[in-house]
Formats: C-alpha cells, sequence, structure tokens
C-alpha cells in the first residue's frame, strides 16, 4: 500500500466521524428532507463515470460510461432539485399562497 | 511537493467540494438554514463536475501516450446534459406524496453509478493490485445491491409490487446461498487478478448481485421501505467512498464517507422512532409474520361505534380545542388539502385546531410536515409529539385521519403487543374521538388497535378526502 492511499484512507475514516457529527440531534422534520439531500450527495459518483468514460477505448466502455455519467447525473441534480422542492415548502412564509 | 499545478487547482477544486458539503450537511440538519445546506451542496457538486471535466484524468491512453478523446468528452457532456434534465424535470413534476418513491429511484441510480464505474474499472486497469480489486469488487457489489434494492424498494411504495413481504420456502437459504457464491466468485476474482477467466466471474458477480440486492429488499414490508432506502442510501455513500479509494479521487471519498456515516446515522434515528431494530427490518420482522400479528386479533370481532359525517362534523363545529392526527392514509388518499380546509372552516368559527405530528407519521420520517407544509397548513399549527402529547387531556375533539399504530395504547400497556415501548400519541386521552379510515384493516404492524375500540371513539368509514370534504360542507352548514 503506498503513501497515497494510506492517506487517503485516514481521510476517510475522518470523514465518517464527521458525517456522524455534523447531523447529530437533526429534528424529525427534517428526516425525509435530509435523506433525500445526502441521497443527491453520493451522486458524487458522477466523478468515477466522466472518469470512466473519458479514459474509455473501446465502445462497450463508452456504453458503461455514458450510462454511469447519465445515472450519476440524474443522482446528484435530481436529487439536490427534489430536495430544494422540499424544503421550499417549509420556508414559505405561514399562510402564504392563502 | 507540488508537481503539477493543473493537478493541484482539480485538488483545491475538490477541496472547495468536500467544504460545501460539509456545511450543507450541517446546514440541512438545521430547519432555518436547510434550504440553504441544499444549494451550498449543489453549488459543490458543480464545482466537483467542472473540476473534473477539465483535469488530466479524462485522457484515453494508447502507446504509453495519454490523449484527450474529444468523441469522450462530448459524450460525457451529452450524458450530463441528458441526466440531469431529465431528473431536475422529473423532481419538479413528481407530487409530494410520491416524494418516497422519487428518492428510491435517485438512490437506485447513484448505485448503479457505483457498479457500472467500479467493473468499467476492473476490466480497463491492467495493474490493479490484490486490494485495489477486493474494494474494486466491493463497490461493484455494494451498488448493484443499491440498485436493485432501490428498484424494489421503489415498486413496493409505488404498489407496483406488493407491499407485503414476498416470501418463499428456504428463501433464508437460498439468498445464504447466493450471498457465499457471491464471496466465492469474488475470492476467485482476487486470486487470480486478472485474465479473461476473471473478467468473466467479475460480469457474473455483477449480475448475482443484482440478483441479491433484489432478494433482500422483497420480504421486507411496504411499510419499512424508508428505513431500507436509508441504509441503501448509506451503502451507495461507502460504495462511493471506495470508489474514490480506486479511483484517488478525494472528492468521492470525503463526500461518500460523509454520507456512509450520516445515513447510518439517520437510519438508526429512523429505527428509533419506529421502535424498530435495524437486524429486525432487515431480517424477517413481524412484517414476515402477518399471520402471528393477527393471530391474537383475527378471532372476535370487537364492537366499534360508526358515526356518520355529520356527527363528526358536529361534534368538531362546537367544540373549542381540536387536535388533528394526521397519519399515512391521509397521504395515500391526498386528503391534504381537504384537511387544511376543514381547519380554515373551524377556525374562522373560533375551534382552536392544531396538528399533532407522529415523527415516523407519513410514507417517511418527516413526510407529514413536506404534505402538510405544501397545503399551506401554518407552521405554528404543526406540533411535534413532544409538545403536543400533553395537550390532548384538553382537548374537546381528536380527530385522526389515517393514522393508526402511532395512536395505539397497546405500545403503552401491552408488554406482548410488537410495538410495545415505541413513543405514541396520547389520543385517547381527548375528550372525544372520530377514527377517519378506509376500513377496520389493521395498520403496517398488523395489530389490533384498541383506540378504535375505546368507549369515546366513533369511526368514520370511507375514503378520508371523500369524507374531509363531506365535513367541511356540513360544517358550514351548523
Amino acid at each position: 500500500m503506498d503513501e497515497t492511499t494510506l492517506l487517503i484512507i485516514y481521510i476517510f475514516v475522518v470523514a465518517i466521524f464527521l458525517g456522524v457529527e455534523l447531523i447529530g440531534r437533526v429534528p424529525s422534520t427534517l428526516h425525509t428532507p435530509l435523506m433525500s439531500g445526502t441521497n443527491a450527495i453520493h451522486g458524487i459518483v458522477v466523478l468515477g463515470g466522466m472518469i470512466v468514460l473519458g479514459q474509455a477505448d473501446t465502445w462497450w466502455l463508452q456504453v458503461m460510461g455514458f450510462l454511469a455519467v447519465a445515472l450519476g447525473a440524474a443522482n446528484a441534480f435530481g436529487g439536490f432539485a427534489v430536495t430544494d422542492r422540499m424544503l421550499e415548502m417549509f420556508n414559505r412564509k405561514p399562510g402564504a399562497g392563502r | 511537493m507540488i508537481d503539477n499545478w493543473h493537478d493541484a487547482i482539480v485538488d483545491l477544486a475538490y477541496l472547495a467540494t468536500a467544504i460545501m458539503f460539509i456545511i450543507g450537511l450541517k446546514y440541512l440538519s438545521t430547519p432555518k438554514l436547510a434550504r440553504r445546506g441544499n444549494q451550498l451542496a449543489t453549488v459543490g457538486m458543480i464545482v466537483a463536475v467542472l473540476a473534473t471535466l477539465v483535469s488530466r484524468e479524462l485522457r484515453v491512453t494508447e502507446n504509453g501516450q495519454s490523449e484527450t478523446s474529444w468523441t469522450n468528452i462530448g459524450l460525457i457532456l451529452l450524458a450530463l446534459a441528458v441526466g440531469a434534465l431529465l431528473s431536475v424535470v422529473a423532481a419538479q413534476r413528481v407530487k409530494m406524496t410520491a416524494m418516497p418513491q422519487m428518492v428510491a429511484i435517485f438512490c437506485g441510480v447513484g448505485g448503479a453509478t457505483v457498479a457500472l464505474t467500479s467493473v468499467a474499472e476492473f476490466m480497463h486497469k491492467e495493474d490493479l493490485g490484490r486490494g485495489m480489486i477486493v474494494l474494486t469488487l466491493l463497490g461493484a457489489v455494494i451498488g448493484s445491491i443499491a440498485f436493485t434494492g432501490s428498484m424494489v424498494a421503489f415498486g413496493k411504495l409505488q404498489e407496483l409490487i406488493s407491499g407485503r413481504p414476498v416470501t418463499f420456502p428456504n428463501q433464508t437459504m437460498a439468498n445464504g446461498i447466493l450471498f457465499g457464491g457471491i464471496a466465492a466468485l469474488g475470492a476467485a476474482v482476487v486470486l487470480l487478478q486478472d485474465g479473461s477467466t476473471a473478467k468473466l466471474f467479475v460480469w457474473i458477480l455483477f449480475i448475482a448481485a443484482l440478483i441479491f440486492g433484489a432478494a433482500i429488499v422483497l420480504p421486507i414490508g411496504g411499510a419499512d421501505m424508508p428505513v431500507v432506502i436509508a441504509i441503501l442510501n448509506s451503502l451507495t455513500g461507502v460504495a462511493a467512498a471506495l470508489a474514490g479509494l480506486i479511483m484517488d479521487n478525494m472528492a468521492m471519498v470525503i463526500a461518500g464517507a460523509l454520507v456512509g456515516a450520516s445515513g447510518a446515522y439517520l437510519t438508526l434515528l429512523m429505527a428509533k422512532a419506529m421502535n424498530r431494530s435495524v437486524t429486525n427490518i432487515l431480517f424477517g420482522a413481524f412484517g414476515g409474520g402477518g399471520e402471528t400479528a393477527s393471530g391474537g386479533a383475527g378471532g372476535e370481532q370487537k364492537p366499534v361505534k360508526e358515526a356518520s359525517v355529520d356527527d363528526a362534523a358536529v361534534a368538531l363545529a362546537y367544540a373549542t380545542n381540536v387536535i388533528v392526527v394526521p397519519g399515512y392514509g391521509l397521504a395515500v388518499a391526498q386528503a391534504q388539502h381537504a384537511v387544511r380546509e376543514l381547519a380554515d372552516e373551524l377556525e374562522e368559527r373560533g375551534v382552536n385546531v392544531k396538528y399533532a405530528i407522529h415523527p415516523v407519521a407519513g410514507r417517511m420520517p418527516g413526510h407529514m410536515n413536506v404534505l402538510l407544509a405544501e397545503a399551506n397548513v401554518p407552521y405554528e399549527q404543526l406540533y411535534d409529539m413532544e409538545q403536543i402529547n400533553d395537550e390532548f387531556a384538553q382537548a374537546d375533539v381528536a380527530l385522526v385521519i389515517g393514522a393508526n399504530d402511532v395512536t395505539n395504547p397497546a405500545a403503552r400497556t401491552d408488554k406482548t403487543s410488537p410495538i410495545f415501548g415505541m413513543p405514541i400519541l396520547n389520543v385517547d386521552q381527548a375528550r372525544q374521538i372520530y377514527v377517519l379510515k378506509r376500513s377496520m384493516k389493521s395498520g403496517f404492524a398488523g395489530i389490533e388497535n384498541e383506540l378504535f375500540h375505546d368507549q369515546k371513539t366513533s369511526m368514520v368509514f370511507g375514503d378520508a378526502k371523500a369524507t374531509l370534504s363531506a365535513m367541511v360542507s356540513a360544517v358550514k352548514e351548523n
């Protein structure tokens, strides 16, 4: 195992602790948006798809890469959009739109 | 120290992304800042995508020479546009009641991305070490499970697949064998390292993991799907981090780890609010034992008092304090707007209306808050369980709309009840109780609710939306 990998594992472990700390006392009202928001954040895998497609040197790697990027982008941007819609309703002024 | 400025700038952009995700997550768990947190995370995602787009990673290596393939770059842009566009349109159009399904789909496609990326990495890279192979296979397996698992969860929530646990004889053994097969194939690939046999095994492994994902979610009851999605969400995060490890991509490692950890924690919080253990949900819960649960209740038919819409409307119209208890049934009947109308009408008559929200009301924890917010129910009328539970004793009428298990007094008194210990709303302390329900069917816990047989309780059967609309007109007439 080289130094870079070890360093990345370090960061991985620290980020795990951080993840738990960050959402510590979240009110149940926010469970659904929070789940949806974290769901969108793992859309970061779109980067992996981009790298696969960028390096693809056969047609079937291009197909796999294309699918990965499209699905990853859907995960990320669709996820953020749907979370935003939910939170927008929370933020609306009480009684507005009556 | 810095060998290449191009790489350094990309890495710094990833750092900026990580910071935006961290602050975004922090904000997302605070009601006032939640929306800004989500927007910040969106910006972080865009920064990461742009950074990757200009990074030196996106080059095809041929005979030791690496070169940018503009065809591939074009394909990336096209795929990004297609994926983002379709999903954002879907996100704008989806009904608020269908939110859990939408989240399930987005979770699943993320899993598919990890799986595809990991398999492609294995096929593409020649000299992955054994350690990296293990990580790659783990990414592929977890991603595949998250994909098909989420799709089954979607099917159950959308009622394309029966919400009841799907079981068949020797299911546990079949799943066990499948899991063993996946592990054995994985071990073989790690030993072989590469070559055409190893590649074939990876394809088989990939397909087996897809089947396994569907197989483990099928036997879980529909009402537990939110927790299942939370678990798969967390798993996809872990798989994303693993893929980041293989690809030396810091943004993926940090974001994946954050989601993996926060998702796991959120899963525990949700399970706790439902008084279920995660193992119980995953492996043969009382969801699976529909027969055991109904065993006690199915035998004798206890009497219930039935009331007409007009009876209920009169009781409500002449009450001073009314507490509305919305539940899953309200979400299914899409009656959130009708309930607001009724509340408005009552308020106009000087009735004091409050809503009691159980932490797991709706189809997902917090879902009911979203639905009522959509119907413009003023914030200050929504009360969490802890805030309102003492007020039921002063309530003239408690109006229960499609809620069941969260009002069952057995959770307090009956040690043998499967929901014993679950925090419930003290509906039984109200002076008069009206329950709007489609039928006497039991809730997802599959158990009888004593509340419905209480002297103070009257049942109003029918579709919640139609009943509520009829009640609005009846209140107007009084």
